[in-house]
């Protein structure tokens, strides 16, 4: 049982929801920059949440599989072909063996999620199936998938075809941030500058980081710190005055002073805005951020257990 | 609104990080005494865990904790560090010390020549300055098991490279600033490379992937090409390749 990857998008790769419990050795979480969207993916064709799916940038790629499964794919309004007719995002569909699946461009977004039912099947690496592609760890020998690849599949694939009942949707808001670590490095001029100004999101990103273009801000107290943790979210200001914010594949420690933190809630709406846009930053309260992720966990825990069988009508199309 | 703050002199001290992380701040400075803190700090954690602590990271001179604000907000979290910090023991965690092997100079010693002509030595003296000291691991960071060491010799305190270099092969010991390195992985450094061991810190495929942690005592026994590459074979074959020197 596997997939073979006839032609892949250039950000293609592995992942499941992270390494867990390996910071404190350097090992970095890794997983979706997208986590909602990718738990959608998987829950869409039955798989469990620690299966292992793809995530693609802006193109996905044409796949074909030796036995029939069920496939969807999530994290923004993404074009699908079956052997050429066009199917929705954010529903599963039937694959069978000798069936095309093309999944095309990302409108509006970045990042999507390719689910299959079972779950890609690839070596557990300290835990984990998520691919670190700074340091070769994890996923397809640690690397992104390109043509000709084939990637085992686990079995379980049987189960009803389902959609959204609940609209999964990320709010407009700006991007809220949590002051700190380094928030006294910064005098109130760079604060003027950093709550007040948009930054650009920068053509230079990757699952790493996602750096911004926008007026300098300096700190007061240097660019250099003595390097100490870092979490996904937290927003580094080099030297250069431009802030950068780390994401999934981040390093584990970082010695460029951190003005604040992106609340968990918004970070995969960042990773989600493409590049050229602007966004603003929002300061609230440590308190008020955890509030926010609460309650955003309580949203796509419904939407979750709000999946709902496709029409018959719809099922009975899907030979077609 | 999170008004930002005036600079907070005042340690330890408890930063947020965002949502789901604090860090405790011993210090903003390189200190052992300072590092010592946050180890034993970590260890009492791990001894007795605050439920809701999922992660911690030890620095030179914090720790950061990952916390689920599902299971404790980060308002009790505070209050519960402090009283730990409040009877915070140093110094009950037993060090360990290994011994690693170094083949100094040869196609990893990209700067022992360059590096000794620029500190009046000849590299034998480098060699041997470097081989003496007593390193501490102050940290595990950055990338897979990627050792910072302490305890560099001030002679041999160096600045980095202007131009980072694109490839250095994991196993390389390295110079940058006032640390010394064993380099976990393969990768770009502007740090100063004055040869390699052959162990491998960092091995996925290893019942044991990480060699070293946080507080470990380290020290560099200079090897001959013959030694190192009759370990070369024994860690290719699963050894771990350096001696422990026992608890102190």
């Amino acid at each position: 049982m596997s997939l073979s990857v006839l032609q892949a998008g250039p950000m293609l790769s592995v992942q499941d929801l992270g390494r867990k419990g390996l910071l404190h050795a350097g090992v970095s979480g890794s997983g979706p920059m997208d986590p909602p969207s990718f738990r959608i993916a998987n829950a869409l064709v039955g798989n469990p949440e620690t299966s292992a799916a793809l995530e693609f940038a802006l193109v996905g790629g044409v796949f074909a599989v030796t036995h029939p499964v069920r496939v969807a794919v999530t994290g923004a309004d993404i074009d699908i072909r079956i052997d050429g007719v066009s199917r929705p995002a954010w529903e599963s569909h039937d694959l069978r063996p000798g069936s095309k699946l093309a999944v095309g461009g990302v409108r509006g977004a970045v990042w999507g999620y390719l689910a299959i039912s079972g779950g890609i099947d690839t070596p557990v690496v300290l835990g984990s199936r998520a691919t670190h592609l700074r340091t070769a760890l994890g996923g397809h020998q640690g690397r992104r998938l390109q043509a000709g690849d084939t990637l085992g599949l686990g079995g379980g694939a049987s189960g009803p075809l389902l959609r959204l009942a609940t609209m999964w949707r990320q709010a407009a808001h700006p991007i809220r941030v949590v002051a700190g670590p380094q928030d006294d490095y910064f005098g109130p001029d760079a604060w003027a500058v950093f709550t007040g100004a948009r930054f650009v999101v920068s053509a230079a990103r990757d699952r790493m980081a996602q750096m911004l273009e926008g007026p300098m801000i300096t700190a007061v107290r240097g660019h250099d710190i003595v390097s100490d943790g870092t979490v996904a979210g937290s927003i580094q200001v080099p030297a250069s005055g431009k802030p950068l914010v780390l994401m999934a594949e981040r390093q584990t420690t970082g010695g460029y002073p951190k003005i604040g933190t992106v609340a968990s809630a918004d970070l995969p709406r960042l990773a989600q805005t493409p590049s050229g846009q602007a966004v603003r930053f929002k300061v609230i309260t440590q308190e008020q951020a955890e509030a926010l992720l609460l309650g955003w966990r309580r949203a796509w825990r419904t939407v979750i257990a709000n999946l709902a069988e496709k029409p018959r009508a719809a099922a009975r199309t899907r030979s077609g | 609104m999170n008004e930002p703050v005036a600079r907070r002199d005042v340690f330890p001290r408890i930063a947020a990080c965002g949502d789901c992380a604090l860090a405790i701040e011993f210090a903003e400075h390189i200190d052992e005494a300072v590092n010592a803190r946050v180890i034993a700090l970590a260890t009492a954690l791990a001894d007795c865990p605050i439920a809701g602590i999922e992660e911690m990271v030890p620095t030179y001179r914090s720790l950061m904790v990952l916390y689920d604000p599902e299971i404790v907000s980060g308002r009790v979290l505070r209050q519960t560090l402090a009283t730990r910090l409040a009877g915070l023991a140093v110094g009950r965690t037993p060090l360990r010390r290994f011994r690693v092997p170094v083949l100094y100079g040869g196609a990893a010693g990209l700067d022992l020549a360059e590096l000794a002509a620029m500190k009046n030595m000849t590299p034998a003296d480098l060699i041997e300055m470097h081989a003496s000291a007593d390193y501490r691991v102050y940290m595990i960071g950055f990338a897979p098991g990627f050792v910072y060491l302490g305890g560099v010799p001030e002679a041999l305190h160096t600045p980095r490279l202007p131009q980072p270099r694109q490839h250095i092969a994991a196993g390389s010991i390295g110079l940058g600033g006032q640390q010394a390195s064993i380099n976990s992985v393969p990768g770009p450094s502007g740090w100063r490379f004055l040869g390699r061991t052959p162990v491998r810190v960092f091995d996925p495929a290893r019942p044991q992937p990480f060699l070293l942690r946080a507080g470990d005592r380290v020290r560099f026994q200079p090897i001959s090409l013959e030694e190192a590459t009759r370990l070369d074979v024994a860690v290719a074959a699963g050894e771990i390749g350096m001696t422990a020197e026992g608890a102190l």
